[in-house]
């Protein structure tokens, strides 16, 4: 970590203020864009500043898990391509994209958001499986807050393709929606010296000392907690991120309904 | 048998609609946006930058590497399994050859430049899509250029030649044929061809012939995008 | 066949492959070319007309390292003889023990007590080798370690307009934000003030380099400051 820079980002902090002049506690303009990939069967492009990020949504079928005859199943996989940021490199993907991808289906999965169950076409024989995939097209901070919203956005937008038996005609989708009961909403909570921030950018992110990820539904119940960074948190820390989250995310459930 | 009317209603010698940015990647020194029809290409340059392995670099010019890469929604039909494949790795390579008789790279000995074509979305014609991306994502980094590069597929179905084939087209039950061009455009010159299917001698002349204008017409969008990056709301020269 | 005539004027905005004259009477300078009788543009730039000569100012480019500029660099590592810094250019350049300062450095010394990795460098380039392996030096005036500052970098090409003739703009934003600002030739520019200051003063500088190519520049860069000091 440079420690010039951490310096630089808490003197703006300690003057409540940040590189892009917002306040601590404020997201940058969120931007949503439902159903704009022709090929998938669901997609949405999410632009938080001017961080891009577009997730589309395939249907495939396939077998299910031994132990879950009669549910179908959903991947979520991110390729923070290297088009979008000199510090993305071609390639498998690596721990960052693995973990974004891993977060946003567990607030999906954990929430209960999908039912599984529906996906099912023959029981312990042929399910749907629903593939998110996430792809960056600019890195400015704060991807996985993106990902999270746009992925669950997208789902809401799916509708099945056309099935002939064990094949799927892409050509035609049905009207049928995917049956959506939550909207789990990530937000990301940094602390930065003595200050939480929310939508970080590249440079906070660079310094952070420990972050926290809480996935919660309109309900206000968690569904999905993912804490990094080296500094460890105090439970009075926990608290305060989580009223953050459940404040921010009301906020963008607004933005989502207009 | 004679192909009477294209499957979306165009004139055999019409371009899909096309939509054309540039500077749409902040972080990228440049970058550019190019819609044909329903495929959609995305393009950032990086570079010249350092270049490794060292053994890849070359001390009397700048390596030009391109990635061309398909997101994994944006095809037709099934989920295209994220990762290289030998259909990537071969657009990548015919991308380069295609862009590198314009570029100027003997400034940067040693380093490279690096240019990512991703495919949000396709129907047909997405090489072509990716390397009119490139090529004013390029222009947009500053690379010095002779030209722009402008691509479009020509080909026959039945007894047409018919201009920018879409995927439907290319599927029909009919003799079809699949030419991808992409043409130095103050030169007339070729820098791509390729093609799937079957033609004579003649007709391909013919066809390569026809195509000229459409690229022509390519080429003027491209180069209204990259001026437009410059127009500032309000203000005058 | 003699018939020459300019296609473009003076600050047209011109992509590459576009055609600039024709005919033998005008003469390609930078960012132009000669094919058979027309002149063409190689660059994305604004067209300069200079009686027969036609260039273009880039619009947009890499930095290339030219020997005496004075530059920004990034500390990228440290090895046995030196530092390597990145440049904002397609090169990493070399900072080696005896440039790095006026003090003896002792072999086998703790580099990282000069500078770090990831510390930014007001520096010069003494030697760029026709390989563009550069060297660095800290000796001369100004020449230093860059500590808590605020680092914006612009496209190289835009450096020009940034600094303003005779350092005209670069003053005005100083003065106006009461920010400390070092421009790097390299297009790295270091700003120290207040925090709003240094955002108004970073802000004022993306501007300059979004809209350099309209004129009544200055004026809009004074009235964006003055605005955003209402704030």
């Amino acid at each position: 970590m440079n420690k010039e820079l951490k310096k630089h980002i808490e003197k703006y902090l300690n003057s409540n203020t940040r590189y892009d002049n917002r306040k601590l506690t404020e997201f940058r303009k969120v931007s949503i864009e439902p159903d704009c990939i022709k090929t998938a069967e669901g997609s949405c492009r999410v632009k938080i500043g001017k961080t891009d990020v577009l997730v589309g949504v395939k249907f495939e079928l396939g077998k299910p898990y031994p132990d879950k005859l009669d549910q179908g199943t959903i991947t979520v996989n991110t390729e923070l391509l290297p088009m979008s940021s000199p510090d993305f490199e071609p390639g498998p993907p690596g721990i960052d994209a693995i973990e974004i991808a891993r977060v946003v289906d567990r607030g999906i999965r954990e929430s209960g958001a999908l039912d599984m169950k529906k996906l099912c076409v023959k029981k312990g024989e042929l399910v749907w499986i629903v593939a998110i995939d996430i792809c960056t097209l600019n890195h400015a901070g704060n991807i996985l807050d993106a990902a999270g919203l746009a992925a669950i956005i997208a789902l809401k937008t799916a509708r099945y393709p056309s099935r002939k038996g064990e094949n799927v005609d892409y050509k035609s989708l049905t009207k049928t929606k995917l049956s959506i009961k939550k909207t789990p909403i990530p937000i990301t909570v940094l602390k930065i010296g003595k200050h939480f921030i929310v939508d970080p950018l590249v440079e906070e992110e660079k310094v952070l000392d420990s972050r926290l990820t809480i996935t919660t539904t309109k309900d206000k119940k968690i569904c999905s907690l993912q804490k990094a960074g080296d500094e460890p948190l105090s439970l009075e820390d926990i608290e305060k991120m989580i009223d953050l989250a459940l404040e921010k995310s009301e906020e963008i459930r607004k933005i989502m309904k207009k | 048998m004679s192909y009477k009317k294209r499957v979306d209603g165009r004139d055999f010698h019409e371009l899909r609609k096309i939509e054309a940015k540039v500077g749409i990647i902040p972080n990228a020194r440049g970058s550019a946006y190019f819609k044909i029809g329903k495929t959609e290409a995305y393009s950032s340059v990086y570079g010249p930058r350092e270049l490794y392995p060292s053994f890849l670099q070359d001390p009397t010019k700048a390596m030009l590497r391109c990635n061309y890469n398909m997101m994994p929604f944006s095809g037709s039909g099934d989920r295209v399994r994220p990762g290289p494949s030998r259909r990537s790795k071969e657009i990548s390579m015919v991308t380069e050859k295609a862009l590198l008789p314009v570029l100027d790279l003997d400034s940067y000995p040693n380093t490279v430049v690096d240019v990512f074509v991703e495919l949000s979305q396709t129907d047909a014609g997405s090489r072509c899509a990716g390397i009119c991306a490139a090529s004013m994502a390029l222009a947009d980094a500053g690379i010095v250029m002779t030209d722009l590069i402008s691509a479009v597929s020509v080909g026959k179905v039945d007894d047409k030649i018919v201009v920018d084939l879409d995927y439907e087209e290319e599927a029909l039950d009919a003799e079809v044929s699949d030419i991808p061009v992409a043409m130095i455009p103050s030169t007339g010159e070729i820098t791509l061809l390729q093609m799937d299917g079957i033609i004579d001698k003649k007709t391909l002349l013919n066809a390569l012939k026809i195509i000229k204008e459409p690229l022509l017409k390519i080429n003027e969008i491209q180069k209204k995008a990259l001026k437009k990056k410059f127009e500032i709301q309000g203000a005058k020269k | 066949m003699n018939k020459s005539k300019l296609k473009v004027s003076d600050n047209d905005i011109v992509v590459p492959g576009e055609l600039l004259a024709q005919g033998m009477n005008y003469l390609p300078s930078h960012g132009t070319y000669r094919l058979k009788e027309n002149i063409l543009s190689s660059k994305l730039g604004l067209v300069r007309i200079d009686g027969k000569v036609i260039k273009l100012i880039p619009l947009s480019g890499k930095y290339l390292p030219k020997k005496g500029d004075v530059i920004i660099g990034k500390i990228k590592d440290i090895n046995f003889s030196g530092w390597r810094v990145e440049t904002n250019s397609a090169y990493v350049a070399m900072l080696s023990m005896k440039d790095a300062s006026s003090d003896y450095i002792p072999k086998g010394a703790d580099l990282t007590k000069y500078f770090e990795v990831g510390d930014f460098i007001l520096t010069k380039i003494t030697n760029v080798t026709s390989q563009n392996l550069i060297d660095l030096s800290m000796k001369g005036p100004g020449l230093k370690k860059l500590n808590s500052g605020r680092i914006v970098i612009i496209d190289p090409t835009k450096v020009p307009r940034i600094i303003g003739k005779r350092g005209s703009m670069v003053s005005m934003i100083k003065n106006s934000t009461k920010c400390n600002i070092i421009v790097g030739q390299n297009g790295v520019i270091w700003i120290k003030g207040e925090p709003e200051d240094e955002y108004i003063a970073s802000e004022a500088i993306k501007i300059i380099e979004k809209e350099s190519h309209v004129s009544g520049l200055t004026n809009r860069i004074n009235e964006f400051i003055k605005s955003e000091k209402v704030k």
